[in-house]
């Protein structure tokens, strides 16, 4: 799937009139790098101002908070897709994995906290290793490969819940269920989490030798090998961390709606791959960042925020706008990387 | 795999993996009969057979077009989302007759494939993500378009879904004409040929002066025109127009279809005669599982295992 990069390789070496030739960064492509960091955040900030000068009721207290908690669960998962996708990988099992959380979790809180947050992250992240293996030492498509996971995944979640007709409910004074429902200093916990999550995953890729390792795959997993990083151990390493991430969005998930709900998760992947996309991570991989996951979450509920609000507009609408900003962001992406290979 | 010499098990085994390859999706249907004929009741029924070549004509005229796809090392994953506009395009247009109502829908299709093949070839879009926006786009359109499910009370399409001719299903017949059309152009015609020298190599292609962007989009346009096909065959079986599940994860079957039929994922080669297997192959894995009244969890389990193995066993030939 890397048809992009198979390309620029035969292309005939295009010299620009404008490249300072002491080797910095020219000024074009210093305007394509601060475009593809902060576009996201840029429009983000836009969509808020106007939404909140267009309805009153979007600046108040309760809005945002439902926003961000919403926001949270998403959030959690797009956090691992972003480890997959700068490895130039992809992971569609996500969606199953958050649902199967969900169940295991709310099944296993009987039997308290730590059952009902262990038995989840264990299964999500062992069929996540599963997934790496195949990938990393067997060499298939991660498409593909994750693809069936997404099947394998929901195929057991149907047989724990007796086909989905059973829903596993979460005892609504427990500690496991303060986890989704508390809040501290007025702010919900899955919130508190999401950002903790976050920050200890920029730290991890920007500033561990693992992080390093992720980029140096996606950049170019031969040149990776042949400066003696660990290919497969890493890929296998980021599908773990995408299955355990969303094994513990759908346990947070579940600690907020007190039940396993079966149904959820559906069309899970795309969104979480949309926000990475839009927040300036390359599909390509080897550039990508983890505060842009957060910033394409938050815009994509925005705009369904501002859909709702809307109301006389069908809520199917939201798809139709997802989709073509979606379009409109890898379009300029690409734009903007190919800009910055010639360049 | 690349030593050049190869010890004596080694080329046995490549033999074998190459035999398992081009034959496996056969045997695999082969054994699945000889499994139901043996050890399921009221299986060997005229009625029966019926019933699963009717399931199965949707499933195969959609992975026609995603065979397409992926020859050229791409894929379309909006193609479950363009049965969805197709359905609604079809319901709403139906007032103005049968024909004129298809017409539309399949417009839409190649509408929805244009745009696809347009990112993907001039705007260097990667196929994934290209036909993902439009898979998200196509499916929010067709519930703007018709938000609820519709029954369809046209006499034409009815018999479009439930008449045959000597015994066989209209839908059978055509998912089967388009089999062969399909199979045409890839073997026999400059298109299919200019298609999988793109998929083989498309720096090689672009140097050997083909128009890549032109077959690409074009071959984008093709697999939406069968998607809408599919969604008008679906909707005339089903006699209703249900644009929020139609389609749902058909192109995961579509896909599967096609890699279990041994179509690479690396592009450069593509068998319709495996694809129709492999959309066989399916079919008849969910009947024997349901007729022996296992769950619906077994069958995405089986399914999940089944798309594993086939890309697992054509993974020496894509590794190249």
């Amino acid at each position: 799937m890397t048809t992009g990069t198979k390309e620029a390789g035969t292309e005939p070496a295009v010299v620009p009139e404008d490249v300072e030739q002491d080797g910095g960064p020219g000024r074009g492509e210093r305007f394509s790098a601060l475009a593809q960091q902060h576009g996201a955040l840029v429009t983000l900030v836009v969509a808020m101002v106007a939404a909140s000068l267009s309805f009153d009721t979007f600046l108040t207290g309760d809005n945002l908070e439902n926003m961000a908690l919403s926001s949270a669960f998403l959030a959690v998962v797009a956090l691992g897709m972003t480890f997959v996708i700068v490895t130039g990988g992809i992971d569609l099992s996500v969606g199953s994995l958050f649902a199967l959380g969900g169940v295991l979790a709310a099944w296993g809180s009987q039997y308290g906290t730590v059952v009902a947050l262990l038995l989840p992250l264990a299964v999500c992240g062992l069929i996540g290793v599963v997934n790496g293996l195949l990938i990393a030492r067997s060499g298939l498509a991660p498409f593909i490969v994750t693809l069936a996971a997404m099947l394998g995944a929901r195929g057991i979640l149907l047989a724990v819940t007796d086909e989905g007709s059973r829903t596993y409910l979460v005892d609504k004074d427990s500690f496991f269920a303060t986890l989704g429902q508390g809040s501290l200093l007025g702010i919900g916990v899955p919130i508190w989490i999401t950002v903790v999550l976050f920050v200890l995953g920029a730290v991890v890729l920007r500033r561990t030798r693992f992080g390093q390792y992720v980029y140096a795959v996606g950049g170019n997993e031969d040149a990776a090998a042949l400066m003696g990083a660990p290919v497969a151990r890493t890929k296998i390493a980021v599908y773990a961390l995408s299955g355990l991430c969303a094994g513990l969005a759908g346990a947070l998930n579940a600690a907020w709606l007190v039940s396993g709900v079966t149904i959820l998760g559906t069309g899970m992947e795309l969104e979480a791959i949309s926000a990475v996309v839009i927040g300036g991570t390359l599909l390509s991989g080897g550039f990508g960042f983890v505060s842009g996951a957060l910033v394409g979450v938050l815009l994509l509920k925005v705009i369904q925020n501002v859909i709702n609000q809307i109301g006389s507009l069908d809520s199917a609408y939201q798809q139709v706008v997802s989709g073509a900003f979606l379009a409109v962001v890898v379009v300029a992406q690409t734009w903007l990387g190919r800009r910055r290979r010639v360049l | 795999m690349t030593s050049l010499t190869l010890t004596r098990g080694q080329v046995d085994r490549e033999r074998l993996l190459r035999l398992l390859q081009e034959y496996g999706v056969y045997a695999g249907v082969v054994v699945l009969l000889v499994f139901n004929f043996v050890f399921t009741s009221n299986f060997v029924s005229t009625e029966n057979f019926r019933t699963q070549a009717v399931q199965v004509a949707p499933v195969l005229v959609v992975a026609l077009g995603m065979a397409l796809a992926i020859g050229t090392e791409g894929v379309d994953l909006a193609v479950g989302s363009v049965m969805a506009l197709s359905t609604s395009l079809l319901s709403l247009y139906l007032g103005y007759g049968p024909w004129t109502a298809t017409l539309m829908a399949v417009a839409g299709g190649i509408a929805v494939g244009l745009a696809n093949g347009s990112l993907i070839a001039f705007l260097g879009v990667q196929p994934i993500v290209a036909t993902l926006a439009l898979m998200v786009a196509a499916r929010g359109l067709a519930l703007v378009l018709l938000p609820q499910l519709e029954d369809v009370r046209d006499p034409g399409m009815a018999s479009l879904g439930s008449g045959d001719v000597l015994g066989v299903p209209y839908l059978v017949l055509i998912a089967a004409a388009l089999a062969l059309l399909v199979a045409f152009v890839v073997r026999r015609t400059t298109f299919g040929r200019q298609l999988l020298a793109i998929g083989d190599s498309r720096p090689a292609a672009r140097l050997a002066g083909l128009p890549v962007r032109r077959v690409l989009v074009v071959v984008y346009a093709c697999s939406g025109a069968l998607a809408a096909i599919a969604g008008v065959l679906a909707t005339a079986r089903l006699t209703a127009s249900d644009p929020t599940s139609l389609g749902t994860l058909m192109e995961l079957s579509a896909i599967t279809a096609v890699v279990v039929g041994g179509t690479p994922l690396s592009g450069g080669r593509i068998r319709i005669g495996g694809t129709v297997a492999g959309a066989v192959l399916i079919q008849l894995l969910t009947t024997t599982l349901i007729k022996h009244d296992l769950p619906p969890s077994w069958t995405q389990m089986a399914q999940a295992v089944v798309i594993v193995a086939a890309v697992y066993a054509a993974r020496e030939r894509g590794k190249r």
